[in-house]
């Protein structure tokens, strides 16, 4: 029953704060929102039986992100207005049109998965044979036997982005 | 799962709305959040780790899109000095 | 009901309190400490041997008029100082204060909670506090503040990543990110991990002394510099709040090092049976001896170093802590492995 209210709660929050991320005007404040909202889905997640996610989403994307967007929007805004009206509500309709379809799309998806449950059984018993207990260990476990090929190519990834945005962003090549 | 497909909704509606990109950006993320809580919200359901260790890498691959993505941001602003989606029409005829 | 909730609130009450009044009395004795390290007395006047010093800065700085910057973003500016403050306090929720005791008929643990990825939790709250740095130099809305902001962002986040590393060489010996358990391990190998991972205690502490803005990496807020730094538009209680959170974040290094590096409530050698007499010092005493020893430290590196230039600093962090804190971690790892 707590848990329900806490999600609920939760829930209220981040959505909130996703549309205030959406629609304010002024881009600092959009950012500031976006942290916040990421605290509370950290917070969700600690709801939902993920502590390492939790202390992860906050460590990565509230920590390291969202204030690489910070310094991006400083760098930016330095001289700018807050964005100008130029002909928006041919472009609002087109926006909210396309968003719809895609909402459409999601219910679709919801029906039609409902009509055929998927075997849930099967993913959890076959990897109920974890040698390790803990939620961390057990992440840490798949990742490093299950998923290991996967890990080392996000590893690569990361590498390959870091470079990226380094040369990216020099003055002279 | 209700939750995560309204977050995602606010999320497309803000990349197809707004017009300031660095917006654009967080909305996408925003999107990737939603994943996540979905990811999270399975695994807590069907007992299973695997759920989290997607949403792991789901948070990495955003990592490495928004260090990328804000780098060209930073490139273009510094050619044409506007943050405006309209007015990025480089590749136009 | 009451071991659920009213025992941690009690706790929480007491570690706020104290950490509160230290800190006020931290600034007593830094200038206290510089003083002495200049041959001279620092503040003797107010109350006896200047014991009272605290009392009337905290008085002087609430009178002060509180101003705002004319179009700085209202809302930003005065939520940028509590969001330097607030991390600083939080992390002392899973900082372990002593095993668990026997008090009134109750087991009482002496740390308010334990979580078990309560090593990573701190990490992720110190990443946080970075944000009051960045919003207080913006919402200032002026050259020098903001310049001062994003140099001292940008320092924070580079010296994250070298101690982030430290801490990962240390969960490894330990095999817990658990600050309870990392304690435990140390008592069972009966080594605090400052003789196992020597390099890791050295790049953590210099980590720490720039993670928190202090000297020699205080080119952030050093006045002569970029006229005091970020804080520069911030007057009264809310300069109050800023400092207050450096000195905050000073004992929390000095608490995670102990914890982590110096046995936290262990006494030197633990599990030898020959230095069993140490135990009957109370576990809280040997933690608060040896955090006030890293407090100390800390001051008094900043009364004997000159201060770091920039780029000097940032080729510090990026050149020479990372390949260090990394070689670290691989050779604790090859040895983990070769020993197991």
């Amino acid at each position: 029953m707590a848990q329900a209210i806490a999600f609920y709660v939760l829930a209220a929050f981040i959505l909130g704060f996703a549309v205030l991320v959406v629609s304010t005007k002024d881009t600092v404040h959009s950012v500031l929102f976006l942290v916040l909202d990421f605290l509370f889905v950290a917070a969700l997640y600690v709801l939902l039986g993920a502590p390492f996610l939790a202390a992860i989403q906050i460590l990565v994307y509230a920590g390291g992100i969202v204030v690489l967007y910070l310094f991006v929007v400083m760098l930016v805004n330095l001289k700018r207005a807050p964005e100008a009206h130029q002909d928006p509500h041919r472009r609002t309709k087109l926006g909210f049109g396309l968003s719809a379809a895609v909402l459409l799309e999601l219910c679709a998806i919801a029906v039609f998965s409902n009509a055929q449950p998927a075997p849930a059984a099967a993913a959890t018993n076959a990897l109920a044979a974890m040698p390790v207990s803990g939620n961390t260990e057990q992440v840490g476990w798949l990742l490093y036997t299950s998923y290991l090929i996967p890990f080392e190519i996000a590893s690569m990834l990361l590498l390959v982005a870091m470079i990226g945005a380094i040369v990216l962003a020099k003055r002279e090549l | 799962m209700m939750l995560s497909a309204a977050l995602f909704m606010i999320g497309v509606i803000g990349v197809m709305v707004r017009k300031n990109i660095i917006i654009i950006f967080m909305s996408i993320e925003l999107i990737l959040n939603a994943v996540n809580i979905n990811l999270v919200a399975f695994s807590n359901q069907l007992h299973n780790a695997i759920g989290q260790v997607f949403a792991v890498f789901v948070i990495a691959v955003a990592a490495a899109e928004a260090a990328v993505g804000l780098g060209i941001i930073l490139a273009f602003y510094r050619n044409k000095e506007t943050v405006n989606i309209d007015e990025m029409n480089l590749m136009k005829w | 009901m009451i071991d659920q909730v009213v025992i941690p609130l009690l706790k929480i009450v007491i570690v706020l309190n104290a950490t509160l009044v230290g800190v006020t009395y931290m600034v007593l004795l830094e200038r206290k400490v510089i003083a002495w390290a200049q041959s001279r007395l620092g503040p003797m006047r107010v109350g006896p041997y200047g014991i009272l010093q605290p009392v009337a800065d905290a008085v002087k700085l609430m009178i002060k008029e509180d101003i705002t910057p004319v179009r700085a973003d209202k809302w930003v500016f005065t939520v940028a100082p509590i969001i330097s403050m607030v991390p600083a306090l939080i992390v002392y929720a899973v900082i372990p204060f002593g095993p668990v005791v026997r008090m009134f008929g109750r087991d009482v643990s002496l740390y308010i909670t334990d979580v078990n990825v309560g090593l990573l939790y701190i990490v992720s709250v110190a990443s946080i506090g970075v944000y009051g740095l960045i919003l207080a130099g913006y919402a200032s809305n002026s050259k020098y503040p903001l310049l001062a902001s994003l140099r001292a962002s940008a320092q924070l986040i580079s010296y994250e990543v070298a101690v982030t590393l430290t801490l990962v060489s240390v969960i490894l010996v330990a095999g817990s990110l658990s600050m309870v358990s990392i304690v435990n391990a140390q008592y069972n190998s009966g080594w605090w991990f400052a003789f196992v991972q020597p390099l890791a205690f050295v790049i953590f502490f210099i980590g720490g002394l720039a993670e928190t803005n202090r000297a020699p990496f205080d080119l952030p807020e050093a006045e002569q510099e970029l006229t005091g730094g970020f804080h520069t538009e911030y007057s009264g209680m809310r300069f109050a709040l800023f400092f207050l959170a450096e000195y905050a974040n000073m004992i929390v290094v000095s608490s995670v090092a102990t914890t982590l590096f110096f046995g936290g409530w262990l006494p030197p050698f633990p599990n030898t049976a020959a230095f069993h007499f140490l135990y009957y010092i109370p576990a809280w005493a040997w933690f608060l001896t040896k955090s006030f020893v890293f407090l100390y430290i800390f001051i008094w590196v900043r009364a004997t170093l000159p201060r770091y230039r920039y780029d000097q600093l940032m080729r510090l962090g990026w050149k020479v802590l990372i390949p260090l804190a990394i070689a670290n971690l691989i050779v604790t790892g090859i040895v983990k492995v070769v020993l197991m």
